[in-house]
């Protein structure tokens, strides 16, 4: 489970979170849903430790996870994917998959693992040896997801992964992450502007408004909440 | 005819020695997108300590070793102690430290060794081959310079692209971030990469030194020429920098060869100014991306 207690983050003199708190439960998508500025980016950067808080305390199964460094929070289960498809343009897909599994599997379970997430993304098949850089929005989406899905993450973070994808394509990737958080024991945190398509595959969701949290209910209360969406979520 | 083959081998030799220090100063380019500017005096320097070893009684072998070890620990150590303080900063500030580290550097080597050139010996005959009757101007020092560099190209070729320690490499030198991300730890990759310029930097003051003048200011010229190289290779690229340091070798060589020695830098500036006109991104640039 992941416990954020009253967690801010400054950016000079500008506020960018104001005590967040909220948790999110394991087996379940938790959505975080906000206008621009609001502090969705922030907050997921300070959970896989790009940002350092000002106060506040970020729990991951028990352990503390502020003052770690990123690769020592990426070691411990956490799959962060940032926003603007986080892919490394100069490497193969296959090179880009295989970097995320150098740490969490052994030698002879990498190709293995490497062959799952082709198949799962049978897309990316063909271009397994070409240069990421070639790959269009929607195929470099599904890169970064099976590239997080390649480490066997314990929390997945996702920031903006509808960002620029067609409605067909943001409908698979949203099937598929609900397909793969339900049932297990993987922790799913869901930054989204596409509020809408969030809270339709998400348990729980969480409001913020300039770093504040306005709301953190059920997602089926948020969706209910016509004055709520209307006013903070634009739909 | 005769002329422009032992030009042409001449240049093969020079621009190996170019291409060697292109690959050192293409893999801090690609890892911290600076140039270092102190890497030929950082080769001249520990070419002089090779010196105080072989005046030591230190065989050349053993010496030649040892300087590549201490020019990878000082590539290592200029990364950690000098660049990575200035991460976040302004990107003039590790170009200003690396132009002061040349200034240091050679005044350093001036005070403990002195100004005046010297002789460095050479780890085999200078004199051209022969074949038949006719003697070339390729000795077997240049079969040797031609066979180190192209050794640890392959070395460094096969790093990065056949071990997982290489992928982690060019991983963390295009994308810092995501690849701590990816649980990559990304800073002690960097030190390893400014080490292994310090090895390619050592091999290039070891190899230059018996053929000029040696002494604390030998190597800046040859850091302008390998910037050529570099340049054309696309600054990114090892093969690249193999390819452009070949090319800046040979075009100099026909230049000091037919025009004269003294516009030998003039040369290279205009295949400087020539390749960044016709082919800015440079000869081995990264894929372009398909638009869809």
């Amino acid at each position: 489970m992941l416990e954020i207690k009253d967690l801010s983050v400054s950016y000079g003199a500008v506020r960018a979170l104001r005590s967040v708190s909220f948790e999110a439960q394991p087996g379940s998508i938790t959505a975080v849903l906000g206008a621009n500025g609001a502090g969705k980016t922030t907050l997921l950067r300070t959970i896989s430790g790009l940002v350092r808080p000002r106060t506040g305390s970020v729990h991951f199964n028990g352990e503390e996870l502020l003052g770690r460094r990123v690769e020592t929070i990426a070691r411990q289960g956490v799959a962060h994917v940032p926003e603007g498809r986080g892919i490394i343009e100069e490497l193969t897909v296959e090179e880009n998959l295989r970097l995320a599994t150098l740490w969490c599997l052994k030698r002879r379970e990498r190709q293995t693992a490497i062959e799952e997430i082709l198949e799962l993304f049978p897309r990316l098949m063909g271009f397994r040896h070409r240069h990421a850089s070639t790959l269009s929005g929607g195929e470099r989406q599904m890169l970064v997801l099976g590239r997080a899905l390649i480490s066997r993450p314990r929390l997945l973070l996702l920031d903006e992964p509808s960002l620029g994808l067609a409605p067909l394509v943001t409908a698979q990737l949203m099937g598929l992450l609900r397909d793969h958080a339900t049932g297990t024991d993987v922790t799913v945190v869901l930054v989204e502007q596409n509020a809408r398509s969030a809270l339709s595959v998400s348990q729980h969701a969480v409001v913020l408004n300039l770093g504040e949290v306005v709301v953190s209910s059920s997602a089926a209360e948020v969706a209910a909440d016509e004055g709520l969406r209307h006013h903070y979520l634009g739909f | 005819m005769s002329l422009f083959f032992n030009y042409t081998l001449n240049g093969i030799s020079n621009g190996m020695i170019y291409s060697a220090l292109a690959l050192a100063l293409v893999l801090i380019f690609r890892a911290t997108k600076i140039i270092n500017f102190a890497q030929g005096a950082a080769g001249m320097m520990t070419t002089f300590i090779a010196s105080s070893l072989l005046a030591h009684g230190v065989s050349y072998w053993w010496a030649f070793v040892l300087v590549l070890a201490i020019g990878f620990a000082f590539g290592a150590m200029t990364e950690r102690i000098l660049i990575r303080p200035l991460q976040g900063k302004s990107e003039l500030n590790p170009v200003i430290v690396t132009i002061g580290l040349l200034v240091v550097l050679e005044g350093v080597a001036g005070a403990i060794y002195g100004n005046a050139s010297r002789g460095f010996p050479a780890a085999y005959s200078q004199s051209g081959l022969t074949f038949g009757h006719s003697r070339i101007a390729f000795s077997h020092f240049d079969v040797f310079i031609l066979v180190a560099v192209l050794v640890l190209m392959i070395a460094i070729l096969i790093l990065f692209r056949a071990t997982t320690l290489g992928l982690r490499m060019r991983a963390s030198a295009f994308a810092g971030e995501i690849s701590r991300l990816l649980g990559v730890r990304v800073g002690i990759l960097l030190t390893l990469g400014w080490g292994l310029a310090g090895i390619a930097g050592s091999l290039t003051g070891l190899l230059v030194a018996p053929t000029s003048s040696f002494g604390p200011y030998y190597m800046d010229l040859v850091l302008v020429y390998a910037f050529t190289g570099a340049v054309i290779g696309g600054l990114e690229s090892p093969v690249g920098a193999l390819i452009g340091g070949l090319v800046t070798g040979l075009c100099i060589s026909y230049v000091g060869g037919y025009l004269g020695s003294g516009l030998e830098p003039m040369g290279a500036l205009v295949l400087l100014m020539v390749a960044l006109m016709a082919r800015p991104e440079g000869l081995f640039s990264r894929p372009a991306a398909r638009r869809v």
